[in-house]
């Protein structure tokens, strides 16, 4: 492939990738991200081709492998374009029929996307609810590519933002357009992206670094993942133009080492950028010649931090750094280096194409443009959303994420990850804002959102975080690790029934001084989600401390399953799999738990079956005396 | 040369012998070995002219390294906030029970290795956990026995 | 010629070289900050976090540690406040279980100082003491100035460990010692003579034999 060292040549390829593609022809696409991969996507893809190989339609009917689509729960997911049919929770044998159906024109009616509240089905995909409630400008084209191949990147108008840039733009007016954008970082500090572009290239020194982070840490939060999984040209085509205006000349990709795919996709996509002459000396003929190398983590949330990475990108331990200088001055090597998160440099590329203007006239006051979400936890539609900034809490979770599965109440939204806050109901109208979140303890992090309902313990959610801190804390300085261990022990107790009136006081101040005294924003906001679970259900608290008991059921130590001898039909199930041995009875005996014995796993819970749904947690309540030996009630007739 | 020194200073050369690259290295050496044993070790801080500190701090930073041989079967129960609240700590206890080890440990078969993972993005299949390169969502407590018999 | 910055300190008037910390600038004013893992050899590193001061600058007030701050013209800051005390005092008593009794040595007098309750935390110290507060003045002291590299640190959060390297340490440790004198604790001085390691070597701690 000669490289295409012209705006006019890049253009020409185009249109002649763009003549050889009938827009009209049927094409099959398979979501392949991670979690259909998960769901069992690879027999699919293989019924597939098999399929089309069989009825001998390979040269007719298109199949391609996408990138994430984001309705993850409804996965694996299949798209028939042109018509932009969608079919849910496809499986390999199912092929058959779907590429049978596709020759003729038909629709499979039983894997259509059925609307729950109207009973009615929706064939096509941007019909759907939970995507017609989104704006999916930076995710929406992993539908359409298959991310190794750069050709079908440049079919949707790939790196033309790029050859903008630097034929028709220059530096200053790409400065410019960014710093009008107003785009604030995506990975969770939201700050505006220009402003740190501008420092860096304003900074002393030749030689400068761009940096993509896709240390992606927050656990619930797989958007980054997606996009550097499904669309890596995006991304990268953002990182070259942010290194054309800042004046660098080495970019490097940060991927955490969880994500083999990415990794790999984006290796593949440097290679076809370098051989397309779009990456690499005298990039499209310019003149500007620009490198990537790709760095994989090794397991270590701290480590997503700007000066952890940086120090790892220097093949050092990467923990943070004692820096008072920003690292756009002084970063990797003590050079001007720029660090954004994967979604920020994806949005570049659509603010060059369409306009600063475009870009403001999405989101909020404060917060423009769009936000990928991954909306996670107890809901119905998981996936990944991207919606505009200031759209609320309620129309992401209720609208597109159809609410709360098998009837239960809402409890709270969890933001920010470990640095954030769970937010209650009474806030569920709040706008979707940097600003906004922050103001309720919150924020918008990197943009997982986990949804808790009732059944959910506040308490044992912040020693989680609490938990999750300590285990990815480096370790350096004393607030932190010292402060998270005080914490780990003060909740772990409470969840056991062993905290005192005091520790919500002691809580408070070492929590005070992590925020104040901790080296890096680790230790800073370790403690976040304790003290807005504190704020917004401290009543749950209290229920832990004083009352030994756990409103939400969930607390080992301070529950109890009881078998109810009015509704235990002594089906010997749970009996059978006690692993602890610790149930009684027999066949029309009533079965009962011996409590010495239990060691709470849940087990039996879960394997009572609903009809007679006859095993309870109690908490907070004496355990009525079994009694053995008792014959299952009979029930009357009628 | 010997042969783990041949294989280090292989892989040392495939990143240009640059000591930036030290933590790529070692993830190439883990993978290629399983674990990183201590002739490893000190041959790749020869070769890039680091000192032993050097590299153990970062070796013995990270979770993705391991100082003893891994169990056949790679286990990870995912651990994030999801999962969590689907349930994914009582998935964990019974795999611990079923398993007989702690989450960094190996069964003294060598037939398992236990690690809880952050988050593995399946959130929709939560909880979920890996054996291997597979996947198997939607656990839960009774599920967990029989998912591993049939791993093993 | 070298450039001069001043600044309040404590609501003195203090004038420093450009390029100096806030703590050399103190220290030069005869204005004390207690410190933990500073040393005037070594590169300023920020762990201990109990030279923390409130440095106001252009009407905003942040807390900063004075050993890695730089001086800059017009900042008043302060060494002693209600913030700044809490958080000597709770760093303190958050590092008095590891510390032990024989460990406390001159924590002892910053301990009464700020009213630290050394024993608030000891209930709630389930692992075993170490000894160490892992300020990392043996590690950065070998490593910066003697060059040895014979000690280091290992492992991440509450399982980070400083160990001896023994291929290193039998070559030098016997005469060196030099990092004794530098450990707040005493741990070094109380755990090798330089020849033997036992407990305190990078083999204990890959083996997990290591409390």
């Amino acid at each position: 492939m000669p490289k295409v060292s012209s705006a006019p040549a890049l253009e020409e390829l185009r249109r002649d990738i763009e003549s050889k593609r009938d827009p009209k022809k049927l094409c099959i696409a398979l979501c392949s991200g991670t979690a259909c991969v998960a769901s069992g996507c690879q027999s699919v893809s293989d019924a597939f081709e098999q399929e089309l190989d069989k009825q001998g339609l390979k040269g007719e009917i298109d199949f391609k492998r996408t990138g994430c689509h984001g309705f993850c729960e409804r996965g694996p997911l299949v798209v028939i374009y042109p018509e932009e049919v969608c079919y849910t929770n496809v499986k390999a044998e199912d092929a058959q029929e779907i590429v049978k159906a596709t020759k003729e024109k038909k629709t499979v009616e039983r894997l259509l996307y059925v609307d729950p509240v109207t009973g009615k089905k929706i064939a096509r995909e941007p019909d759907i609810p939970f995507y017609k409630n989104q704006q999916r400008f930076v995710f929406g084209p992993n539908r359409w590519i298959d991310p190794r191949s750069i050709e079908d990147y440049l079919f949707i108008g790939g790196y033309a933002a790029l050859s903008k840039a630097l034929f028709e733009m220059g530096p200053d007016k790409v400065l410019a357009e960014i710093n009008k954008a107003d785009l604030r970082g995506r990975g969770g500090g939201g700050f505006p992206a220009g402003k740190k572009w501008e420092e860096t290239r304003n900074a002393p020194g030749e030689i400068k670094y761009v940096i993509v982070n896709c240390d992606e840490g927050d656990p619930g939060a797989y958007m980054d993942r997606s996009l550097m999984e499904g669309n890596p040209h995006s991304v990268l085509e953002g990182l070259i133009i942010g290194g054309f205006t800042i004046g660098s000349h080495q970019g490097f990709i940060y991927v955490r080492q969880e994500y083999p795919v990415a990794c790999s996709n984006i290796e593949w996509a440097i290679k076809q950028a370098e051989e397309y002459g779009l990456l690499g000396n005298n990039i499209l003929g310019s003149g500007f010649d620009f490198h990537v190398k790709v760095h994989r983590g090794a397991g270590a949330f701290v480590s997503g931090e700007s000066s952890a990475l940086m120090a790892a990108i220097e093949g050092k331990v990467g923990e943070p750094k004692l820096k008072y200088i920003h690292t756009a001055i002084s970063g990797i090597k003590d050079r001007p280096s720029n660090l954004n998160n994967v979604e920020t440099w994806a949005n570049v590329p659509l603010i060059i194409n369409k306009g600063s203007d475009w870009f403001r006239s999405i989101g909020s006051e404060g917060s423009k443009g769009t936000k990928i979400f991954s909306l996670v936890g107890k809901v119905n539609n998981t996936g990944l959303v991207e919606v505009p900034m200031g759209m609320t809490l309620r129309q992401i979770i209720y609208d597109i994420g159809g609410g709360i599965p098998g009837g239960k109440k809402f409890k709270g939204v969890q933001t920010g990850g470990p640095s954030g806050g769970i937010i209650p109901e009474q806030f569920l109208d709040t706008p979707i804002d940097f600003d906004e979140l922050t103001k309720l303890g919150s924020m918008v992090g990197s943009g997982g959102m986990v949804i808790m309902d009732e059944d959910t313990c506040m308490v044992d959610t912040a020693r989680y975080f609490i938990d999750f801190c300590c285990e990815e804390s480096c370790g350096k300085c004393i607030p932190c690790r010292e402060g998270l261990r005080v914490l780990r022990e003060i909740l772990t107790d409470i969840t056991q029934g062993k905290g005192s009136e005091k520790d919500i006081e002691t809580i408070e101040e070492v929590a005070q001084v992590m925020a104040d005294a901790s080296l890096c924003a680790l230790g800073k906001t370790a403690a976040s989600p304790v003290l807005t679970t504190l704020k917004y259900f401290g009543d749950e608290y209290e229920a832990h401390i004083k009352e030994k008991r756990c409103p939400a059921k969930v607390c080992s130590n301070l529950i109890n399953y009881y078998i109810d001898p009015d509704k235990c039909e002594a089906c010997m199930i749970c009996m059978r799999n006690c692993p602890g041995e610790a149930i009684q009875g027999g066949k029309g005996i009533v079965h009962w738990i011996d409590q010495e014995k239990c060691t709470k796993c849940g087990m039996c819970y879960q394997l009572c079956p609903t009809k007679f749904s006859a095993i309870v947690k109690l908490s907070g309540e004496p355990v009525p005396a079994p009694v053995p030996g008792k014959a299952v009630a009979r029930k009357k007739g009628g | 040369m010997t042969g783990i020194s041949s294989i280090v200073n292989r892989v040392v050369e495939k990143h240009g012998s640059n000591k930036d690259m030290l933590i790529q290295i070692l993830l190439d050496l883990q993978s290629g070995f399983g674990w990183l044993p201590r002739e490893v070790l000190s041959e790749v801080g020869k070769e890039l002219g680091i000192p032993q500190t050097r590299v153990y701090q970062v070796a013995t930073f990270y979770k993705a390294f391991s100082f003893a041989p891994r169990g056949r079967h790679s286990v990870r129960v995912c651990m994030g906030t999801a999962c969590q609240v689907r349930g994914a700590s009582l998935v964990r206890d019974r795999v611990q029970q079923v398993l007989g080890i702690e989450p960094g440990e190996t069964s003294p078969d060598m037939q398992f290795s236990l690690e809880t993972v952050n988050c593995l993005g399946c959130c929709a299949m939560g909880p979920v956990m890996t054996v291997g390169d597979a996947y198997h969502g939607h656990l839960t407590v009774s599920d967990v026995e029989k998912t591993l018999e049939k791993c093993a | 010629m070298e450039t001069s910055v001043s600044l309040e300190i404590d609501g003195k008037k203090v004038k420093a070289k450009e390029g100096a910390t806030i703590l050399q600038a103190a220290k030069a004013a005869n204005i004390d900050i207690p410190t933990l893992c500073e040393h005037e050899k070594l590169a300023p590193y920020g762990a201990c976090r109990i030279c923390s001061v409130e440095v106001e600058k252009k009407g905003r007030s942040q807390v900063v540690v004075a050993c890695g701050y730089p001086v800059e013209e017009g900042i008043k800051v302060k060494t002693r406040s209600p913030k700044i005390d809490k958080i000597r005092k709770v760093i303190i008593e958050l590092i008095a279980p590891v510390l032990s009794n024989e460990g406390m040595g001159t924590i002892k007098t910053l301990a009464s100082e700020y009213k630290a309750d050394v024993s608030r935390f000891i209930p709630k110290f389930k692992a075993t003491p170490t000894r160490c507060i892992l300020c990392g003045k043996c590690v950065r002291y070998c490593s910066e100035v003697v060059f040895r590299n014979a000690i280091g640190f290992v492992g991440r959060g509450t399982g980070r460990r400083v160990v001896f390297f023994p291929d290193r340490a039998y070559a030098y440790c016997a005469t060196c010692q030099q990092c004794f004198g530098v450990c707040p604790t005493g741990k070094i001085g109380s755990q090798t003579t330089g020849d033997v390691f036992s407990g305190f070597s990078i083999d204990d701690f890959i083996s997990g034999k290591m409390s």
